[in-house]
């Protein structure tokens, strides 16, 4: 078997409240190839978001291993970047300055003008040409997602990491921002992870779609969805796209318990 | 616009004296139950001199005692906003220590540190003013929300280097909320030692002599003059805020 660029192998999570050990992950084991796109969707609080932190380095599991190009992971590492539903700028830092934070950070060997040049090609790149030395408050929702976005992958990481980063925006924003992730990999090729409860989403932007089941999660079903390449909206409206939604709003319903598992689509 | 700004408070002034010129000349009051203020000129220019150097001590202190508060308060409300631990366990101390009203501190320390007049003087205007900063820099870093620590943590960034590139600036429009509130109470610190101790400098002590040779007057022109210092030092804190975080200022709209 071939290793992915991620690799979970039996990881297990558990928190410390005061009433006692709470699992949130049990025996997950997944795989994410390199310039894959895979998406999470599962019921709320199942641990989605924990699972970002495992692989970006921030949480060590209890056990098993989260091994990337594998190597354990055994701390953060650069090779990240992460955008998540809160832009999280810095509202006393120009959209430029923003962008520019990780390599603030990171060992690079861009020089200043080289930085500054990636940034606003970056920013070009996601259509904030124009706006680099605004600050984050003169920017409506979606521009602040975009200019999160150029934060995210302004160091060049080899993994980006998604936490619903378009929850809150309107549809057609965000329908605007999934197209434009297409057009990010194509320029800056990374490996994607992707948390959301938009099914939608899910299908428009991941190669593959992994079901968590409820609080503890483990892994219920793994369907690939075969996003990669640009695609249109239009696409979601196809036989084929609306079959597969069906099918994954049916794996949600057996994750939340609401189904039994003996309505499984095939 | 800019007139506006230099008018409407000078027009504001203006009607207020105008009234309370006018409401001790209607009622007849002499000097020593309420001065007027064609009264506080005659006082400040007879003793000019005494204004410019108590003004002076007053000053220095306050400032010192804010100095002093700002160090010790931010060092404590970091303590409280990066540690749960420091949080719980100095919280209760700091609201009982803030709630001992400072008037009855003051004769404690003039006596424990009988003679030290600058040193008293300053250690009071520090001990009223340094709570709201901690306070304020304490909450500033606890609700800090984890993402904007993530972003930074996630490439490998040290504790301190969060600290310092995103929880520093982030705390400091609370800080300069707590700074203005600081200043005011600074005052009444250096004033409360003032007044009280022997031999004591300063405004305050101005203000002890006037009452004891019964100049009304002067009494009422210490106040007018402890006014302007505060304003003073206000504006100096409303200066550094939008130097240091004007970015919190949103434009009008």
């Amino acid at each position: 078997m071939s290793e992915g660029l991620i690799e979970l192998r039996g990881v297990s999570l558990a928190y410390r409240t005061a009433s006692g050990p709470l699992p949130v992950l049990d025996d997950l084991s997944i795989s994410v190839p390199e310039g894959g796109f895979t998406a999470f969707v599962g019921p709320s609080g199942c641990g989605k978001s924990t699972l970002t932190r495992l692989i970006a380095g921030l949480t060590r599991p209890d056990r098993g291993e989260v091994r990337l190009h594998g190597e354990p992971v055994r701390g953060p590492r650069p090779v990240v970047g992460m955008a998540f539903q809160n832009p999280v700028l810095l509202e006393w830092r120009t959209i430029l300055r923003n962008v520019l934070l990780p390599l603030e950070i990171t060992r690079t060997r861009l020089s200043k003008r080289e930085q500054e040049a990636r940034a606003r090609r970056l920013l070009a790149l996601v259509g904030l040409e124009g706006f680099e030395e605004k600050r984050p408050s003169e920017l409506s929702g979606g521009m602040r997602q975009r200019a999160s976005l150029c934060r995210a992958l302004i160091h060049q990481p080899e993994i980006l990491i998604l936490d619903e980063p378009f929850g809150a925006l309107d549809a057609f924003t965000r329908e605007d921002l999934w197209k434009l992730m297409h057009e990010l990999k194509a320029e800056e090729p990374f490996t994607g992870v992707l948390i959301t409860h938009d099914l939608r989403e899910a299908v428009f932007l991941a190669d593959e779609v992994v079901v968590l089941s409820g609080r503890p999660a483990k892994v219920q079903r793994c369907v690939p969805s075969g996003a990669a390449g640009r695609r249109d909206i239009e696409h979601l409206y196809t036989a084929e796209s609306v079959a597969l939604l069906n099918l994954l709003r049916r794996e949600i319903e057996i994750a939340q318990g609401r189904a039994p598992a003996g309505s499984r689509a095939a | 616009m800019t007139g506006s700004k230099i008018a409407a408070p000078a027009v504001a002034l203006a009607l207020t004296l105008g009234f309370w010129e006018w409401l001790v000349w209607a009622n007849g009051w002499p000097d020593y139950k309420m001065a007027s203020p064609s009264d506080l000129w005659p006082a400040f220019w007879k003793f000019r001199h005494l204004f410019l150097v108590q003004g002076w001590e007053t000053l220095w202190r306050t400032v010192a005692g804010l100095g002093l508060a700002v160090v010790f308060g931010v060092l404590v409300g970091m303590a409280m906003g990066l540690s749960r631990m420091a949080r719980d366990g100095l919280y209760p101390l700091l609201v009982g220590f803030n709630a001992i009203p400072k008037a009855t501190v003051v004769p404690i320390v003039a006596l424990m540190f009988v003679g030290w007049h600058d040193f008293n003087t300053v250690l009071i205007a520090f001990m009223i003013s340094f709570f709201p900063i901690a306070v304020s820099v304490s909450i500033g870093l606890s609700t800090l929300e984890p993402e904007y620590r993530d972003i930074l943590r996630a490439l490998g960034a040290s504790r301190f280097t969060v600290f310092r590139k995103i929880a520093l600036p982030k705390t400091l429009p609370e800080f300069f909320g707590a700074l203005k509130v600081s200043v005011t109470l600074a005052f009444i610190g250096t004033n409360l030692m003032e007044i009280v101790s022997p031999h004591g400098r300063g405004l305050g002590a101005l203000f002890d002599s006037a009452k004891t040779n019964s100049d009304y007057p002067l009494m009422f022109a210490v106040l007018f003059a402890l006014a302007a210092l505060g304003i003073l030092l206000y504006y100096v804190v409303v200066a550094l805020e939008r130097i240091f975080a004007g970015w919190a200022e949103r434009p009008a709209s």
